[in-house]
């Protein structure tokens, strides 16, 4: 296979990954960093961060960003524990409910920024801080969830054999990931997603349906987000003020996965990669001992510096190349 | 209305009375056309006539402000792109317009991909772009991004995936603009074959040549009204160019007449090239360039003509060769260094090295005087209003004022506006590659007397256009390039036509030197 500028992002990416694991293998091989064990836990415990970064991956392909992102994880999950709670909701209808509701919510966003040609930055900012403050009008602080169903579906474990075994957060990760990979390769919505990111003006006239394009890509991280709420209650509780913050680490997944900032060019694997990236930095602190863990922050800053960097380097250098 | 159209078939396409206007223009008066089937149909007119506007109008890019639109007897109103193109209207905007991240296959089968169980087929959609392709000739790898691909085949690409359609209607809004001769004549073969399939054909270009050797009918727009449909045959070109500026007959015939050409004598020498090359891109060309003459580049479109200039003006270095300026030899790092040296450099990519969209048409005309003196020397408001005035009125670049951002500018005086930036600016050398692409044959002739009337002041041009006609009206000495390298040299009397293209072909290989 050649390799085109366009996939010099995600090659860096799978590089910085696996440069990373391989350092931290070794330097905590005493302690087992290098285990099946380890590796199915960056999919347990980042299950949240990757759903909502694979919502991401569309808006910012679309040429797009979405702020909402934690906030409607707050949202959710609040919404879901109190629903069960106070009006004894079952579970699987406040579930339902609670997508429905994140998917239409990402929606209407998506219409206000189709309909009135608002920017995205300001309409989501404006959906981040609704959503928060809905979430705290509907409870105050966090409630735990007490319920047969629930407490069996946090409970469960699909072993996979020698003891590994992957929690329903996991597997609901792993889902969503693949059918985000047939979203986005095999489907006209995801090729027009690229399109549109690519140039809107050209998408128009190519007679590309752009508008509701677009409310789709914010619909689909809508419902992403929901579902990313939903993985938090499986920790058996509803937060208002859950993963505040959230969607900057959402959108330091997708740039790190290889994604431009502008749109168009990017791959939803680059993101899985992108969110280990930031899970094996985390582990590896952890591991470490002795850092403050602030230094994870650190770590993710500097790695986004140098691919923002390099995103620079391969767009030049690709407008050199059709220049001549 | 009545039209002398003898078809007992009901029209393909019928526009009544269409108006629209935008801030401060009217660009359409209430223009009617009709398009019949097994027909195609030039539009013409000056740059900004609405030429571009009315076919946006019709394909549901911009809504109109009054008239009606029919297709086969019924009415349409399509809101969008999308619209138009499920109503039979396939369209070939005049910029290019498609994705370049993606892939070529892509690009022509965007939003019609063919699927099975949900799942696109790669395989399927990468095939039958290399049929698509392969009818207009062209043959390359339809895997690779669009953006490593040149102009003239991007532009062919954007005509294949309009014909990969079942349309009744394709409209190719200026379609040519960047294709060579061989290309162009593809073009034309398939037009007719699809013509005499049924389709209509809607076909708008400023190559008069063109125009004759495929339309059937011809509709002149002026000033955003209909001047005429007529048959191409009983037409005459004199009489299409008098309608399409609105002069009359003797005036276009005194305008169009013959060449005043100085002969230069035994000038300086201001540019030198010797030996030039540089891999993939020249291999072996000398180039002189005296002070106040012009020089024509001619070759085919891949000879080296855009290459050359690229290393004149510094963007590309040269691997081999060496450059003399007045006399000292130079290395061209940049084109910061180039433009130090009052060099300018108007280039045929407009819409990517050209343009700003969102400045005004002032801001942009003024932008490159205003570089070279400095951010300290600033050019006072009054200053830039009159240079702007001067260059509007000088190529007449129709715009409803100054001030106006140049996205809003049609085609052709978006490009005007480009030449008019590199003018104010007084270099000493201006290279001018492909200026005249998708001007009008009025604003052709003007810019040939302003080069004439900047040379005599000491400037000297090297032209570069695929417009032989042209290159031999304007230039004092035509160098031809041929595979990378300098052939032959033409000066004065012995410029042709027919002399460059036998060169060209190599029949005449008695290289003047
Ligand atoms: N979006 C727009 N906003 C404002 N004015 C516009 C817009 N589009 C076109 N115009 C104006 O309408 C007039 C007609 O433009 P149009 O692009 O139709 O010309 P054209 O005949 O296609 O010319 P060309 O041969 O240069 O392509 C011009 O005066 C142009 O400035
Ligand atoms: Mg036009």
């Amino acid at each position: 296979m050649r390799i085109t500028a366009k996939q010099i992002p995600i090659i860096a990416t799978l590089a910085v990954c696996l440069l990373l694991y391989g350092t931290a293998a070794i330097a905590f091989h005493d302690r087992g960093f290098f285990s099946v064990g380890v590796f199915v836990n960056f999919f347990i415990d980042n299950a949240m961060l990757g759903i909502a970064s694979i919502g991401m991956t569309f808006v910012i392909l679309s040429g797009g960003i979405d702020l909402s992102v934690g906030s409607v994880i707050g949202l959710t999950s609040i919404f879901i524990a109190s629903a069960m709670d106070r009006y004894k909701l079952p579970p699987i209808v406040a579930i339902f409910v609670a997508l429905l509701g994140g998917t239409v919510f990402g929606g209407g966003m998506g219409a206000v920024i189709r309909y009135f040609g608002l920017p995205p930055f300001l309409v989501t900012l404006a959906g981040m801080f609704f959503a928060r403050g809905a979430g705290f009008l509907l409870h105050l602080e966090s409630v735990p969830i007490d319920h047969p169903f629930y407490n069996a579906l946090s409970e469960f474990h699909l072993a996979l054999g020698g003891g590994i075994e992957l929690t329903a957060s996991a597997l609901i990760f792993l889902a969503t990931f693949i059918i985000a990979i047939y979203l986005a390769q095999y489907t006209r919505f995801g090729r027009n997603v690229y399109a549109l990111g690519g140039n809107e003006q050209s998408a128009v006239l190519m007679g590309l349906p752009t508008g509701s394009v677009k409310m789709r890509v914010y619909a689909l991280s809508g419902f992403c987000s929901a579902l990313a709420g939903v993985v938090y209650t499986l920790g058996l509780s509803g937060n208002p003020s859950a993963a505040v913050g959230l969607e900057l680490d959402a959108i330091a997944a997708v740039v790190i996965g290889g994604t431009l900032l502008t749109g168009g060019v990017g791959y939803v694997a680059g993101t899985l990669l992108g969110v280990l990236i930031l899970g094996i930095i985390q582990t590896a602190i952890t591991f470490q001992g002795s850092l403050s863990s602030w230094w994870t922050k650190i770590a993710i800053g500097v790695l986004l510096l140098i691919f923002i960097l390099l995103q620079r380097f391969v767009q030049t250098r690709k407008l050199r190349t059709t220049a001549s | 209305m009545p039209q002398t159209v003898p078809s007992i078939e009901p029209p393909l396409l019928t526009l009544r009375g269409i108006e629209k206007s935008f801030p401060g223009v009217k660009a359409l008066a209430g223009v009617d056309f009709t398009l019949n089937r097994r027909e195609i149909h030039a539009l013409m007119g000056e740059n900004g006539a609405g030429k571009s506007t009315l076919i946006k109008v019709l394909t549901g890019v911009y809504r109109r402000d009054s008239g009606t639109m029919q297709l086969g007897g019924s009415e349409i109103d399509p809101r969008s792109p999308q619209d138009a193109q499920q109503a039979g209207i396939s369209t070939v905007y005049q910029e290019v317009n498609l994705i370049p991240h993606l892939s070529v296959a892509e690009n022509i089968s965007l939003g019609r991909q063919p699927k099975r169980l949900g799942f696109l087929r790669w395989g399927e959609i990468a095939q039958r772009a290399e049929k698509a392709i392969a009818r207009l000739d062209l043959k390359l790898d339809v895997r690779k991004p669009l953006s490593s691909c040149s102009i003239a085949v991007q532009q062919l690409i954007a005509i294949a995936r309009a014909l990969d359609t079942d349309a009744r209607v394709l409209i190719l809004d200026e379609p040519t603009s960047s294709l060579d001769t061989r290309e162009v004549e593809q073009l034309f073969v398939l037009m007719r074959k699809l013509r005499d399939q049924g389709l209509g054909i809607v076909f708008v270009t400023h190559f008069l040549d063109q125009v004759y050797a495929v339309s059937d009918r011809i509709t002149i727009l002026r000033n955003g009204q209909r001047v005429g449909d007529y048959a191409a045959v009983d037409l005459s070109r004199i009489e299409l160019i008098s309608k399409m500026i609105g002069k009359d007959l003797s005036e276009v015939e005194r305008e169009s007449g013959g060449k005043a050409k100085p002969l230069s004598t035994a000038r300086e020498i201001l540019v030198q090239a010797t030996g030039l090359k540089r891999k993939g891109a020249v291999e072996n060309v000398d180039l002189t360039i005296r002070k106040g003459e012009v020089v024509g580049l001619a070759g085919l479109l891949g000879s080296g003509r855009t290459e050359t200039a690229r290393i004149l003006f510094g963007i590309d270095k040269p691997d081999a060769g060496k450059i003399e300026i007045d006399g000292h030899k130079r290395e061209l790092r940049s084109a910061r260094q180039a433009i130090a040296l009052g060099f300018g450099f108007s280039s045929e990519d407009r819409k990517t090295e050209g343009i700003i969209p969102n400045l005004s048409v002032r801001e942009n005309i003024i932008l490159v005087l205003q570089g070279q003196r400095g951010w300290l020397r600033l050019l006072s408001r009054k200053e830039q209003e009159e240079l702007a005035a001067k260059y509007i009125a000088m190529l007449n670049i129709a715009t409803s004022d100054a001030e106006k951002p140049i996205r809003f500018l049609s085609g052709g005086n978006q490009q005007k506006a480009l030449l008019a930036r590199w003018l104010a600016s007084k270099p000493r050398l201006l290279i001018l590659d492909e200026p005249t692409r998708g001007i009008d044959v009025g604003a052709k002739f003007e810019i040939q007397k302003l080069m004439r009337s900047l040379t005599n002041e000491g400037m000297s041009i090297l032209f570069i256009s695929s417009e032989l006609e042209e290159v031999v009206r304007s230039s004092d000495r035509v160098v031809i390039l041929r595979d990378r390298a300098r052939i032959a040299e033409l000066v004065g009397e012995e410029i042709s036509q027919a002399a460059i293209l036998s060169s060209i072909a190599g029949t005449n290989e008695s290289s003047p030197e």
